[in-house]
Formats: C-alpha cells, structure tokens, sequence
C-alpha cells in the first residue's frame, strides 16, 4: 500500500498554488485533508507526480455568517462544521450531514472543499450542497468564477473544474427562519459510504430534495422539491424515485438500493416536516 | 524520488530524518524513529490502530504521508505516560477493566480516547461509543473499552474537583 513517488509542495499563496498547477499539468494534484487522495494513491487509481499541499494557504480556512449567506473555506474540515455553533444555528442540516460522513478521525482532517471537489458520487456533502443550493467559488489562471452546486458534477469524478483551477469558498444561502431539515443516510456499518441517503428542506422559501450515491453524480429534483411544497409528499417521493439510477455493487442489486432509497426519503421527509415550524 | 529534510515533534522531542514525501507518517514514526505504539492494523484507513494525536486531532497516521506532517507536534502512546513514567489515569483503567485482549488495538484506542477526554471531559456511554467509532477491536466487544474510558473520565474529574 505504498503510492508512487512524488514531489510535494506547500504553497503558502494562492498565486504559487495555481502557478504550480498551470507548470505540472495533469501531473499535479493538490491535496487537501488527503482522505480521499491518499487511499485512492496507494491503490495506484490516482497517478501524479506533483502533490501541491493546500494546509499552508490562510485564505481557505474560516466560515464567516453573514445575514443572508454563509460563506465556508474550502480547507475547513467535517469536525470545524460540527463544532461551530453559530453555524449549527444557521444550517443545522449541514452539522446532521457531517456528523454522518466517515469516523470522527476521518472528521478531523477530511475537508469540505475535498468532499465537494473530490466527485465521488458515494461523498455527502455534494448532495447536500446542491439541496442547499450552494455555489462553489474556483480560482484559476483566468481568474475567479462560481459554479452553481446543481450545475457542477458532469459524471463520476468528473465535475465543472478544470485542473488548473482550485475550489476557494462555498456560498450558501441561509436557509429562512422555520425551516424544517433532515439528512438520513443508510450505510452499512460506521464509516462506510451511503448505501442511500436523502437531503431534505422543507419550509417558507420552499422545499428541495437531493440523494446521494443513487447515480453517478448527486441527484436534485426540481419537481420532487416542487411537490414537496405544494404538500403532495408521495409525490414528491415517486419523482426523486424517478430521477435516480443506482447499480448493483458490494452495497446491494439494483432493486435493493431503490427500496432502500425510498425509505431514507420518506423517513427524511418525514422529519423535516415535523421539524417545520408551525 | 528524492528524498526530503523532516522536521517535527514527537511526544514533545524535536527529531528530524530524511524520507521520500510518499512515505506513511506510520511508517516514518515506526521505521525512521522506532516509536512503535502505533500499530499497523489495515494500512486503508479503516481501523484506527494507527491512530496519533497531530496538533490537537485524533489522525490515522497510515493516510497521512509524512511531508504533510512536517511541523506538526504528534503524540503517540508513548507520549501518553505520567511525566515520572508511570501509566496516566486512562491507560491504568484499560488495566484495570480488562480494555484489551490482545492488545493490538490498544494504543490507538488510547490515543484518540485521550482527545476525546480532552474535547469532553464528561461523556455518557453513547458519547464514548460514538467518539469511539474510528477504532476496531477485534477482541474485547468493546464493552469493556467502554467502561474503561468512562471510568477514567470519572476518576480524572474527582482529581480535577479535589484540586480546585
Ligand atoms: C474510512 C473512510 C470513510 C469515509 N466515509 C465517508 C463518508 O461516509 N462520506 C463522505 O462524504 N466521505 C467519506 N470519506 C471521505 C472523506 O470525507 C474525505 O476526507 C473527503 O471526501 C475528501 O476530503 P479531503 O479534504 O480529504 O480531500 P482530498 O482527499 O485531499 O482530495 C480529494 C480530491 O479533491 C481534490 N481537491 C481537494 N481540495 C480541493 C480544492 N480546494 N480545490 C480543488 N480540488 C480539490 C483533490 O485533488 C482530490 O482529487 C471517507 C474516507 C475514509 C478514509
Ligand atoms: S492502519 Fe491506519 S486505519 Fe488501519
Ligand atoms: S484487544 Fe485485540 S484487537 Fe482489540
């Protein structure tokens, strides 16, 4: 289990992180909490020769509440989301869903802009994002642009950002006052990756639904949301059904898999409503 | 690969050594520097018996390569023991309540059961379990690792009381 050698970097700027990438190409990675990277390194299923370590750049880290958004540094990791309070006031789904990723030593070090970079469809916080409608801000040699989280993940590890660019920040609008929320994720012992796991807003602003692990990107359903908010809940139910597109792998057949899926999303329904005020 | 100058602290000593930056901080503590606690158990992040406390956090140091470690301040079960030597409050109650079998498991168990004190000095039995989570015993049923930690959490907290 030992990865090929590499060179590493820790730039302490942005401007020598990118410079690092455009100089390496394809050959360069940059790596954040590594939780993700490193096992796939010593399977030899990620190849590089350049590791550009982002520990060392200030202008990731830090979540700043604001009074409409909330705006999270990539290298802010799953345990500095469950911690902060101020946070777990304003999204409370997002400390439910982090809570759920991986063990807490894995917590401790697996970062947010990793789990949303990364385009592993079994990772938890995309599905989430794109039920927040959160957007991604990327830096790269052209400059900055921000990605809308529902328009970001082509297919399987494959997303809108091109190599040379490196995720900054996650925007996310406040969900308003009242508004009921539930993550529920089936997996098969702690640890493990979603067998199924469903997203669920319901409230004044509306309702919005997303699934994690039922295909090979996030799936968010604009009509399953629709419906959740015109209160038909079943629904809402047949259409995030519909929209998914699971396969059979060691966590289950295909049939498996929608069973389970429709009983983490009623079950999430179900809590963000009652959770709903009034 | 050529290989690089690292520098970092290990159960409070400054060490250095030369490594190629692929290689495992377990590696690196167990070869390079003969710390040993930290076992082996999975090498795929899964078990947690190689876990070590890095500037404040329970890590599993088989996915974690050594140059991100360069600077770090890193604890190990060694680094757990009473400044004279002795076995700190946490590793006597694994003694005591039988918290190992063969012991494989057993300093990493202690090492992340030593930050989650620190982060909660008063845990409930389900606190234990689910700050727990990251390590495997394939001995005990973990019954009795539970116990050990809670009791050690309650004779540490007598201290604390009886100090103040
Ligand atoms: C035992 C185990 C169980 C796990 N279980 C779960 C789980 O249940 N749910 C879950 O969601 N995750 C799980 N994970 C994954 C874990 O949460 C990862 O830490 C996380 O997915 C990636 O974050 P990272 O900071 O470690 O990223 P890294 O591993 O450092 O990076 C992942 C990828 O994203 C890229 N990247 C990282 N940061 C950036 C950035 N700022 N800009 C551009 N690209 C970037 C890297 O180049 C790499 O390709 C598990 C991991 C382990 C080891
Ligand atoms: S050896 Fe590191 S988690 Fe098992
Ligand atoms: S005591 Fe044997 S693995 Fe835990």
């Amino acid at each position: 289990m030992i990865p090929a050698g590499f060179e590493y970097h820790r730039p302490t700027d942005m401007a020598s992180a990118i410079g690092l990438l455009q100089a390496h190409g394809d050959e360069a990675r940059v790596v954040a909490g590594g939780h993700s990277l490193i096992p796939m390194m010593k399977l030899r299923m990620a190849s590089l020769s350049h590791l550009v370590d982002l520990q060392g750049i200030a202008e990731l880290r830090g979540i700043e509440l604001g009074a409409d958004v909330i705006r999270i540094g990539a290298m802010t990791t799953q345990n500095e989301l469950i911690t902060h309070e101020g946070l777990a006031q304003a999204v409370p789904i997002l400390r439910e869903a982090a809570l759920q990723i991986a063990d807490p030593q894995v917590r401790y070090v697996g970062t947010i802009g990793g789990n949303v970079a990364n385009g592993d469809p079994g990772n938890d916080m995309p599905g989430l994002m794109q039920c927040l409608d959160a957007s991604y801000e990327v830096v790269g040699p052209d400059g900055t642009r921000t990605i809308a989280a529902r328009e970001f993940y082509d297919s399987a590890y494959f997303t809108a950002r091109s190599d040379e660019e490196i995720l900054t920040r996650i925007t996310l609008p406040c969900p308003a006052a009242g508004t009921g929320y539930a993550y529920e994720k089936q997996k098969r012992k702690i640890g493990d990756y979603a067998t199924a796991a469903a997203a669920v807003l319901f409230g004044p602003g509306g309702a919005s639904i997303a699934m994690t692990n039922l295909a090979d990107t996030p799936v968010w359903s604009a009509e399953a949301g629709a419906a959740l908010a015109a209160g038909d809940t079943e629904g809402a139910v047949s259409a995030a059904l519909a929209a998914i597109d699971p396969q059979e792998d060691m966590r289950g057949p295909i049939e498996f898999k929608k069973h389970v899926a429709g009983v983490v999303l009623r079950r999430a329904i179900d809590r963000a409503l009652s959770r709903a005020a009034g | 690969m050529s290989k690089m100058h690292v520098k970092l602290k290990v159960n409070g000593d400054e060490v250095e050594g030369l490594a190629e930056p692929r290689t495992l901080l377990i590696h690196f503590l167990r070869e390079n520097l003969k710390v040993t606690g930290p076992h082996v158990g999975c090498e795929t992040s899964h078990c947690g018996a190689c876990t070590v406390d890095m500037d404040g956090k329970s890590v599993k140091s088989c996915t974690v390569f050594v140059a991100q470690a360069q600077g770090a301040d890193v604890t190990t079960v060694e680094g757990l023991v009473n400044p004279d030597g002795s076995l700190s409050v946490l590793q006597e109650m694994f003694r005591e309540h039988h918290g190992l079998q063969c012991g494989f498991c057993t300093p990493g168990m202690i090492t992340r059961a030593h930050r989650l004190l620190q982060e909660n000095p008063t845990p409930t039995e389900e606190d234990v379990r689910f700050g727990m989570a990251g390590n495997l015993c394939r001995c005990t049923g973990y019954q009795n690792i539970v116990k050990a930690i809670l009791a050690a959490a309650e004779i540490n907290n007598a201290q604390k009381e009886a100090a103040e």
